[in-house]
């Protein structure tokens, strides 16, 4: 593989192939999850690595891993590597770990990893699987931060509430001032709903007007597409 | 492959998948093993950190996290499987007793609470250890989720002193304690469970005491 490749791969897992706006999937993490922009990063971070060790272990051994039972054997690297990430988490990010204590195990049950090893890591070599991991979880990441940012800053007024535990002295912005009310509904379950149809609808919106833009434009030049 | 039997596959699948539970269980023992020290590290100074909010490190000199004894299933802890109470002493005289109570009528379930009770049977402090309250409305009895950082609602328990007790109600229901508008059940819960077991403390406080440590109540 050459660096277009590679460079395919990763624009795929962040915008063409978005898990959480175009696949939709792996919805329980980043509708429980993202009540905050530093919980949804965090989040965010910890699938990346899951997503990374399991395409990386899963595209090096794929050679021996009889067909028949490759379904529980990812199932079984997944869930090794998650229990790592878990401990790791646990022994020295004991804070976070407090906050996303219950959604680390979860990460086993998200399909996107599973969907990734499936799709991409059981039949590409291991750097590329391992750059797909990668930009799968940071497509995933950004959709989770963007998700995080509109529920705190609707729901509690604030933003990067909680960046204490990450950077012992940073502190939370308060946009609209101590005694915003907040719009509880952003932060109970059916605001993430809200706000991640606005995503997917905003980002169907941006590919829309580039395929009109495109049509308009002779095909000779899609390579390189001119700024009006 | 020329042939493959079902026996054959079996036999084959079946050995390599032993093979890969062997190896990936090796990486889990491998990596709790590494950690294991680390996180029992950072579960002791979670426990001593919430315990320094109810109650000040001068006010002891005993190492607290030993002297412990657990309660069976006290009803006036809210306590339905039993739990822990810390003994603080000062110079071999009690100084607090520190008691995992819980209030059952959270708004959404059970609300767990550390009290402080000092020996003189006033409130040193009282921490929400865990609870479901709803975010934005009954939330403020946890001090992360209170708006007001400067004195959190859960603060005035530190001023209760024993001839307090009798008040420790919220201002609704005739005692001294402030609550929010709207929000009342969390506050009215947690104000209950601190009442209870605070006069626990008073009503059993030789007997707490007493006890050698480790020992089941």
């Amino acid at each position: 593989m050459d660096l277009k490749a590679y460079r395919d791969i990763a624009w795929n897992g962040i915008w063409k192939q978005n898990t959480g706006v175009v696949q939709i999937l792996g919805l329980c993490p980043i509708l429980a999850i993202s009540t905050s922009i530093v919980n949804a990063v965090s989040l965010g971070l910890a699938t990346i690595l899951v997503m990374a060790m399991s395409n990386l272990v899963i595209a090096a051994l794929r050679n021996f891993i009889p067909y028949e039972i490759r379904i529980p054997v990812f199932i079984l690297i997944i869930a090794a590597l998650t229990t790592v990430v878990d401990l790791a988490f646990n022994a020295y990010l004991h804070e976070l770990y407090l906050v996303l204590g219950i959604f680390i195990p979860l990460i086993v049950t998200n399909c996107i990893v599973l969907a990734r090893v499936e799709a991409f890591a059981a039949k590409n070599e291991p750097i590329g699987s391992t750059i797909d991991g990668i930009a799968m979880g940071i497509g995933l990441t950004l959709v989770l931060a963007v998700l995080g940012a509109i529920r705190e800053l609707i729901g509690s007024g604030t933003l990067l509430s909680g960046i204490e535990m990450l950077f012992p002295g940073a502190e939370a912005i308060h946009v609209f001032g101590d005694d915003y009310p907040g719009f509880l509904i952003a932060i109970l379950p059916p605001g993430a709903f809200f706000a991640l149809g606005c995503l997917i609808a905003g980002r169907n919106w941006l590919e829309a007007r580039k395929l009109a833009r495109a049509r308009m434009n002779p095909p000779a030049i899609t390579d390189t597409p001119a700024e009006a | 492959m020329s042939e493959t039997t079902a026996l054959g596959l079996s036999a084959r699948t079946g050995s390599v998948m032993v093979a890969f539970t062997v190896i990936f269980t090796a990486v889990m023992a491998f990596t709790y093993g590494a950690t294991k020290t680390q996180i029992e590290a950072s579960a002791t100074e979670e426990k001593m950190k919430l315990i320094s909010e109810v109650l000040p490190a001068t006010a002891y000199d005993n190492v607290l996290l030993d002297d412990v004894i657990t309660v069976g299933p006290t009803r006036e802890l809210g306590l339905d499987d039993g739990g822990h109470i810390y003994r603080a002493r000062k110079a071999g005289q009690p100084a607090a007793l520190l008691l995992e109570a819980t209030a059952p009528d959270g708004y959404s379930g059970r609300i767990e609470l550390i009290v402080a009770v000092r020996a003189d049977g006033g409130v040193s402090g009282v921490r929400a250890v865990t609870h479901r309250e709803t975010p934005g409305l009954g939330d403020y009895i946890d001090p992360k989720k209170d708006k007001n950082k400067k004195s959190p609602w859960i603060t005035q328990f530190a001023e209760l002193k024993a001839a307090d007790l009798p008040r420790c109600k919220l201002t609704k229901d005739g005692g001294q304690i402030a609550y929010h508008t709207g929000a009342t059940i969390s506050a009215r819960a947690v104000t209950q469970a601190v009442a209870r077991a605070a006069g626990y403390a008073a009503a059993n406080h030789d007997r707490l005491f007493a006890a050698p440590s480790g020992d089941k109540l």
